[in-house]
């Protein structure tokens, strides 16, 4: 640094004042340190300074101090850059000239040179000294800090009641709280020294892998899950845990923090409160709910051609047993059967539930086929038939078993079942003790029956029914002396249905009662209006009654009504009953039977020979007359020779109406043979597709119509001869042809016998 | 355990250079350690300046807290603050009125510490550690609040502070922090690295800042007026530092010599 420019010589030699010397060493002082002074107060302090400079250069005692001191405060004014004590001295060294002697001006800039450097080496150590003990201070604050915050941690950790681990990205486990050794039973130095993975559980959720690897990532914060972890021990601890990610202060993954609850109590808790859930308390056998959990499941998993198959077992009897031996001892057999079950059927894929009272199901998870599932329920039979010992009895039971086995795709668990219970109630009606094998198509007949059965009501009050006719021939002279009234549903979808379809049915659900009231009207009115319109023609019209409809205490009333309510001659009126109708133990039927007898109607009973009538009782009834049942006059049918059995039934049936003074009437006459050997025996009546089919009631009327004879109607016989059908009797056979005009056709299409030459007159 | 998790207290690090330290160097301060002064002595090759350039700013200082103190403020919250040397805000202050409360505000554990061991003793200033870009958290300080009431103006310092406050950290919500808290009448004295003088060797000092110890943004005089967009600049507005009132007119030097930016704000 170049000392300042040397003042004019005229003014260097003129004496220095404080005042000259302070503005021309402020402006070299300016900027070589910071001081925090104006402009004014640096000049005023340098003035200051200089003047004790000038005192000490011409004081008559030499102070050569003065200058030590003016140095030290140029340091203590913070002029701590050297640039300073060079602008000072070049300053001084000039303006101290002409003031003293020059050897007391150089002994001055001495001393202010060694008092600057005391001063400066005095502040520089000092605030060397200053800052290290600050630097020292920060740090055992911080180191306080540290510790105090590590002691709070250190308390948490080792007193928390979870447990806390530390491991870092690797895999390392770097610490871990007493808690978590409790409840690993490990050491914390055992514990140090495995590894993270080495407590991946079996048990764990598919996605835990996952969530750590995203955690060591950095691309998740923390996850939570319920986890088993093995003990040291070998036993499992159930466990509540959240795993969290410690970063570093650049925000790299740095730490795993592991934090775990034992909940092994509520764990096992849970386990129990869910065994009870899904188990029977009597047998611990799988409950219902269990039961279909697993079909559920086994349903879902199915692979490709996997077939299911179950057994539904329901023990015979059980109620009588419960009602018997008391609900203790049913209990008891229960239980047995459980065991039996339990132990002779049960295994790997085949489940064993009770999913009711009496009732067991085998579920067979993955079906061979029906023979397995056969040998299965077979097994169970067996096991079952096992005596047990009640209370002292030795008790043998039996069950029924309904299998069902298919292909797991194409059913469901809701199906499965409704079909077991439907073929357990087939194995139930087919007897008990026994196993029935589900079959589509008897299952799809029985729905289709029962679709039926419950559209009836509806079908009557839709008017879905009608009533047609069947001649009844005298056989002595072949005229029609009758009609049998047969009732046929005209179905919507299923077409026309002859009686076989319905009747047994409507019989089981009662209907029977309106229907045969509503068929009785129906043929009635119709008898009543042939009645008016041919008064020559003396025509009966034969009804059925079922059972219950003789049962049916208003029999005899609705009759009555009837009767007056069409205008019909009771003595064209004919009830058929059936053997059992009129056979029943109690005195009812007789009074039933006396009084619509005493409203004047003939009755007749039906399918004679089929029951087991009682003669003598027969004798005492107010009957008129038997129709042979159709298997006798079968056995008449074949052209060659009879069945000589059936020939001497019929005849000697024949032969016992007539000591009875009643009339006989065949049914089911379909050939000239029939019709010639029932005449040989003395049969009086006839009907059969011989004669005629059943038809409409104007189709019928047509036979007899009182023109085309002025005596009683007469069948040309020989016109019927050809044309005889082979089907059942009383099945409808379609009638295509429409009877407007009162006239069919002979020999038509669908074979059905017409007496052509009488009707072809008729409409003429 | 060897390796300690990250919430556990930070270290005082003295063997990475500190701003504040470094700062007391170039003022010809012994507050210091030799990573500081070879930090400073690399800057101060690029850019010569930088001792005149830190005591202009000190000077500035002065004047500025000698202006608020004839207005008559009579506290002050120097956010900031540094190692204390010669001028102090309360040395400056207490000339005027030796009542007049001062805060020192240093993120600094050594600046803290040292702080605290100077000012012991003198019951009208108060030193906290905390973190100027907290406001809030700044202004909540118990031992500030003790000291400062917020009923009255208060100047507020940010000198030579907000340009080690990136844009990101939104320098003007931390300015406009301290304003909202403070009475009508309030100061905000602020001065600022510039853009506008910034040379090429200036800016590898920068780089040095940036790699070292803090990253510097450099703001034009408009972006530094829009720091304190809700205040009324005080005159003569955002200029270069030493024109900011001059004690006299030939003490100004030019952007090249010296590029720093300094306002002074008034809350209305």
């Amino acid at each position: 640094m170049r000392a300042s420019k040397p003042e004019p010589t005229d003014r260097a030699r003129s004496a220095p004042t404080p005042e000259r010397i302070a503005r021309a060493w402020a402006r070299a002082m300016a900027g070589t340190s910071y001081v925090s002074m104006s402009r004014r107060e640096l000049h005023s302090y340098l003035s200051g300074l200089a003047s004790r400079l000038l005192s000490a250069a011409t004081a008559e005692t030499f102070e050569p101090s003065v200058g030590y001191e003016v140095g030290a405060a140029l340091v203590d004014a913070h002029f701590t850059l050297p640039t300073s004590l060079d602008r000072t001295l070049c300053v001084l060294a000039e303006q101290l000239s002409g003031a003293g002697t020059p050897a007391r001006a150089s002994a001055l800039q001495s001393a202010l040179a060694a008092g600057y450097a005391q001063a400066l080496r005095d502040r520089t150590l000092a605030e060397q000294e200053e800052i290290r003990a600050a630097a020292m201070l920060a740090r055992s604050e911080a180191e306080a800090a540290r510790w105090s915050s590590e002691a709070r941690f250190q308390a948490v950790f080792a007193g928390a009641v979870i447990g806390i681990a530390i491991a870092d990205i690797d895999g390392s486990i770097i610490d871990v709280n007493q808690t978590t050794c409790d409840m690993l039973g490990y050491t914390p130095a055992e514990l140090r020294q495995l590894a993270v993975e080495r407590f991946i559980h079996p048990d764990d959720a598919p996605g835990v892998r996952d969530a750590y690897q995203d955690l060591l990532r950095g691309e998740r914060e923390h996850f939570r899950l319920e986890k088993p972890y093995y003990r040291k021990d070998g036993q499992a601890v159930w466990t509540d845990l959240v795993v969290s990610l410690i970063r570093d202060q650049e925000g790299q993954p740095q730490y795993v923090v592991a934090m775990i609850e034992d909940i092994t109590e509520r764990h096992h808790l849970q386990i129990r409160l869910r065994h009870q859930a899904l188990h029977d308390p009597l047998t611990q056998l799988p409950n219902r709910t269990l039961f279909f959990e697993r079909l559920g499941q086994v349903l879902d998993d199915a692979e490709e051609d996997a077939r299911v198959g179950v057994c539904y077992l329901d023990v015979d009897g059980f109620k009588m047993i419960n009602d018997t031996l008391g609900h203790d001892m049913g209990d008891y057999l229960l239980l047995g059967v459980a065991r039996q079950l339990h132990s002779k059927v049960s295994g790997p894929g085949q489940l064993v539930a009770r999913t009711g009272g009496d009732e067991f199901v085998v579920l067979v998870e993955r079906s061979a086929g029906p023979e397995q599932l056969v040998a299965i329920a077979e097994a169970a039979l067996t096991a079952i038939r096992e005596p047990v010992q009640l209370g002292g009895h030795e008790i043998t039971v039996s069950a029924s078993v309904g299998v069902v086995e298919r292909a797991a795709d194409t059913t469901s668990a809701t199906e499965l079942m409704k079909a077991a219970d439907t073929t357990l109630h087939w194995a139930k009606r087919d007897g008990k003790n026994r196993w029935a094998l589900f079959d589509a198509d008897r299952h799809a007949h029985e729905v289709a029956k029962f679709e039926l059965s419950a559209s009836l009501p509806a079908a009557l009050e839709r008017g879905e029914f009608l009533v047609e006719y069947q001649p009844l021939v005298r056989l002595l002279d072949e005229t029609v002396m009758g009609v049998e009234a047969l009732v046929r549903w005209r179905h919507p979808k299923l077409g026309l249905l002859g009686p076989d379809r319905f009747i047994e049915m409507s019989e089981e659900t009662g209907l029977i009662v309106p229907l045969g009231q509503w068929v009785l009207g129906e043929a009635c009115r119709q008898a009543a209006a042939w009645q008016r319109q041919y008064p020559e023609i003396d025509l009966v019209t034969s009804v059925n009654l079922a059972v219950r409809q003789v049962q049916d205490p208003g029999i005899v009333d609705v009759v009555s009504a009837i009767l007056s309510e069409t205008g019909l001659d009771p003595a064209k009126l004919q009830l058929e009953l059936t053997e059992s109708a009129v056979m029943g133990t109690a005195g009812r039927p007789l009074q039933t039977l006396n009084a619509l007898a005493g409203l004047g109607v003939r009755l007749a009973i039906d399918d004679f020979g089929t029951g087991y009538s009682n003669l003598a009782y027969l004798r005492s009834l107010p009957v008129h007359s038997l129709k042979l049942a159709g298997s006798f006059v079968a056995g008449l049918r074949p052209p060659d020779s009879p069945d000589p059995v059936d020939k001497e039934i019929v005849a000697t049936l024949i032969k016992l109406a007539h000591t009875l003074h009643l009339t006989v009437t065949a049914e089911g006459v379909e050939t000239p043979q029939q019709a010639a050997r029932l005449r040989a025996l003395g049969c009086d009546t006839a009907q059969g597709w011989h004669y005629a089919m059943p038809g409409a009631a104007e189709e019928v009327i047509a036979l007899l119509n009182p023109r085309s004879t002025s005596d009683a109607p007469t069948l040309d016989a020989p016109t019927l001869d050809a044309t005889t059908v082979d089907v059942t009797s009383g099945s409808a056979a379609p009638k295509s042809a429409p009877a407007t005009n009162g006239r069919r056709p002979g020999a038509a299409p669908d074979g059905v016998a017409v007496p052509t030459s009488t009707v072809g007159t008729a409409s003429s | 355990m060897d390796r300690r998790p990250t919430w556990a207290p930070e270290d005082v690090d003295v063997e990475r250079p500190s701003i504040a330290r470094v700062y007391d160097y170039y003022l010809g301060g012994s507050h210091n350690f030799a990573v500081d002064r070879a930090f400073a002595d690399r800057v101060l090759r690029l850019m010569p300046g930088t001792t005149t350039a830190a005591q202009a700013n000190r000077a500035f200082l002065r004047r500025a807290v000698r202006h608020l103190c004839e207005i008559g403020i009579r506290q002050f919250i120097d956010l900031g603050s540094g190692i204390p040397t010669a001028g102090n805000v309360h040395e400056v202050a207490h000339s005027v009125d030796p009542t007049t409360k001062v805060v020192y505000v240093d993120i600094d554990p050594v600046a803290y510490a040292h702080s605290r061991a100077i000012l012991a003793d003198d019951p009208h200033t108060t030193v906290i550690r905390a973190d100027l870009r907290q406001p809030a958290e700044v202004l909540a300080d118990p031992q500030l609040r003790e000291q400062i009431d917020f009923d009255r103006p208060v100047g507020v310092l940010l000198v030579s502070v907000l340009h080690f406050v990136s844009n990101e950290e939104r320098p003007a919500d931390i300015v406009a922090g301290y304003a909202s808290a403070t009475a009508p009448g309030s100061h905000l004295v602020i001065s600022h690295a510039s853009v506008e003088g910034t040379t090429e060797a200036s800016s590898e000092a920068l780089d040095l800042y940036k790699r070292s110890s803090a990253n510097v943004v450099t703001r034009t005089a408009k972006e530094v007026a829009g720091l304190v967009s809700g205040l009324s600049l005080v005159d003569p507005g955002v200029v270069q530092l030493t024109q900011w009132r001059p004690e006299s007119p030939d003490e100004t030097t030019s952007w090249e010599e010296i590029p720093v930016l300094a306002a002074v704000a008034r809350r209305e």
